[in-house]
């Protein structure tokens, strides 16, 4: 192991220097506040490290520019927020219909529009897993901390090589823009995932084969491999069909494709969980304040816990769906008005009382008013 | 709870309180190894408009990272004085530039009045470090962070070519408050 050094860094910051850990080369993006110091960061490092940054005209050919680079066998970034997010949806979405890797970031702020371009949000959550049209799978992640912002962007890299899937790194403002102590791991020391190129002969070679593991490796252009893409359905070969049966077998294979490597995908961090009464759901950085509060709370003798989605989507839809049969009430803080409790109802809301907790002043949670809504309860 | 100080740098875009919020941040996790986080608010301007940073530093992990009750906060406009002096808590500190704070909200804290810019100007030429001279007073008027490291911190954040006239500053900072006793 190498030696672990402590450094004040912030969540931008922890992100870029992550994604050139993980093998990160490409940049393409256009400048939005608070996600602005990720670009900034990396047009620096990403010339140093062989790679290359580029200053796009505005989302749209960003998002387009990192789907041509991945598509080169480079491992490609994009950054935004909230507007531009809205921008890159359906090149998103032709990401994941063509099965090209690549990662989004998106730090949350107000909205919709301009919004409140410096203060933090939570409500993109919604958009990050719908914000395309169609049936399609997307995986979605939310740090809560600066040593999450870095680990959890090696872990898109090494989820979007492995399941040749867009990944969306959910941060907020907060997490984005905060100087926290961390200790990061050595570019030595990380696992890192690169794509499974093919091994068969280039005539035998299917780009999108639905027998087998529903997974298929993917060649850089060059590579003598000639295939098409396309965000037309295709067949396995990759060209456009109207054969419905096809149509059909590639849509399935594509939206099982997630769910099938649920366990690998899905994380979830708990705490004081095992006896607790009352039960807190909460992500990102409002998940901070939820940690805070169940310090308190235990201090106070009432049988608090936390679960933490990391993986955002797919949902943890057993875990949440568990912890509201153990506990009496599932209170759910956010940053937005109720686009993260909506999908803990969905799961639990037969189970526990669902009690919401809203803020969309642009300031973050208290944890006063997570303590407030605990100490009703209990 | 273990110990936890909360500070809060507040005034107006441009007079650089998320710099100073970074190097007391800096001087307190890296330098002296404690627990620090540092988090800010502002406007969508480059200049003008409420400016706050704020750290937390503790020998805990830190969850929370902003400031709710307050140990220490410093105010470079009146403005942030009226909207924030509420927020410090009993027995806590106070710090205003009187070059712009006129008034001061009566409140059960202990409240330190200097003329922050004015001596930047007067005494090393440029309102530019009032930011630094304020680090200085900050450093002098509590003691969560050691002087050698704050130092250590400016050296390590401040431009290249401006780190005599910023450690001037500081300790221009120091003396002014030594000096009032």
């Amino acid at each position: 192991m190498a030696e672990r050094k402590a450094q004040m860094l912030s969540g931008n910051e922890a992100c870029a220097l992550a994604a050139v850990a993980a093998g990160c080369r490409f940049f393409a993006g256009y400048p939005i506040t608070p996600s602005s110091e990720i670009g900034e960061v990396l047009s620096y490092l990403l010339p140093r490290n062989g790679g290359r940054f580029i200053q796009m005209e505005d989302e749209i050919a960003s998002m387009g520019a990192i789907i041509g680079a991945s598509l080169c066998g480079v491992k490609s970034l994009t950054a935004t927020s909230g507007p531009g997010f809205s921008l890159k949806q359906e090149n998103i979405g032709y990401a994941a219909m063509a099965e090209i890797p690549c990662v989004i970031v998106n730090v949350m702020r107000g909205g919709p529009s301009t919004g409140v371009p410096t203060q933090p949000a939570q409500a993109d959550f919604q958009q990050a897993r719908w914000g395309r049209h169609g049936d399609h799978p997307i995986i979605v992640i939310a740090p809560a901390t600066v040593t999450g912002a870095y680990e959890l962007t090696v872990r898109a890299f090494n989820l979007s090589e492995k399941y040749r899937t867009p990944v969306v790194l959910l941060l907020d403002e907060v997490v984005g823009h905060m100087r926290e102590k961390v200790e990061i791991t050595a570019p030595e020391d990380l696992e890192v995932v690169n794509r499974e190129k093919p091994g068969m002969p280039p005539e035998e070679y299917l780009p999108y084969s639905h027998s087998g593991t529903d997974l298929n490796p993917m060649p850089a252009f060059g590579d003598g491999y000639r295939y098409h893409v396309t965000g037309l359905a295709h067949d396995e070969t990759g060209f456009p069909t109207n054969n419905t049966r096809e149509i059909d077998l590639q849509y399935r294979r594509l939206n099982r494709k997630l769910h099938r490597y649920r366990d690998d995908i899905l994380q979830v961090r708990k705490m004081e969980t095992d006896d607790a009464r009352i039960g807190i759901v909460a992500y990102g950085s409002t998940a901070r304040t939820a940690r805070h509060t169940v310090k308190a709370a235990r201090s106070e003798g009432i049988p608090v816990g936390l679960l933490q989605p990391v993986t955002v989507w797919p949902f943890p839809d057993e875990e949440i769906r568990d912890f509201g049969k153990q506990v009496s009430h599932l209170i759910v803080p956010e940053m937005s008005l109720g686009q993260f409790a909506r999908e803990v109802e969905r799961v639990a809301g037969c189970h526990a009382e669902i009690v919401r907790v809203n803020r969309v002043d642009g300031e973050p949670i208290t944890p006063k008013e997570i303590i407030t809504a605990v100490r009703e309860v209990a | 709870m273990g110990f936890r100080h909360e500070v809060r740098l507040s005034g107006t875009g441009g007079q650089g309180l998320l710099l100073i919020g970074k190097v007391l941040a800096e001087a307190a996790a890296v330098y002296d190894g404690k627990n620090a986080t540092q988090s800010q608010s502002y406007g969508p301007e480059a200049r003008g408009g409420a400016s706050k940073s704020e750290v937390i530093i503790s020998d805990e992990e830190i969850d929370y990272p902003k400031a709710t009750e307050i140990d220490f906060l410093l105010c470079l406009t009146q403005e942030s004085c009226d909207k924030y002096a509420s927020d410090v808590k009993p027995e806590g500190t106070l710090l205003v530039d009187s070059t712009y704070v006129s008034s001061v909200p009566e409140g059960n804290y202990r409240v330190f009045q200097f003329p922050i810019t004015q001596k930047a100007k007067d005494e090393l030429g440029s309102a530019t470090v009032a930011n630094v001279v304020a680090l200085g007073m900050i450093s002098a008027l509590t003691s969560v962070v050691s002087s050698e490291s704050i130092e250590s911190a400016i050296l390590a954040r401040v431009p290249k070519g401006t780190e005599d006239l910023n450690l001037k500053a500081y300790r221009l900072g120091r003396t002014l408050v030594e000096e009032a006793g």
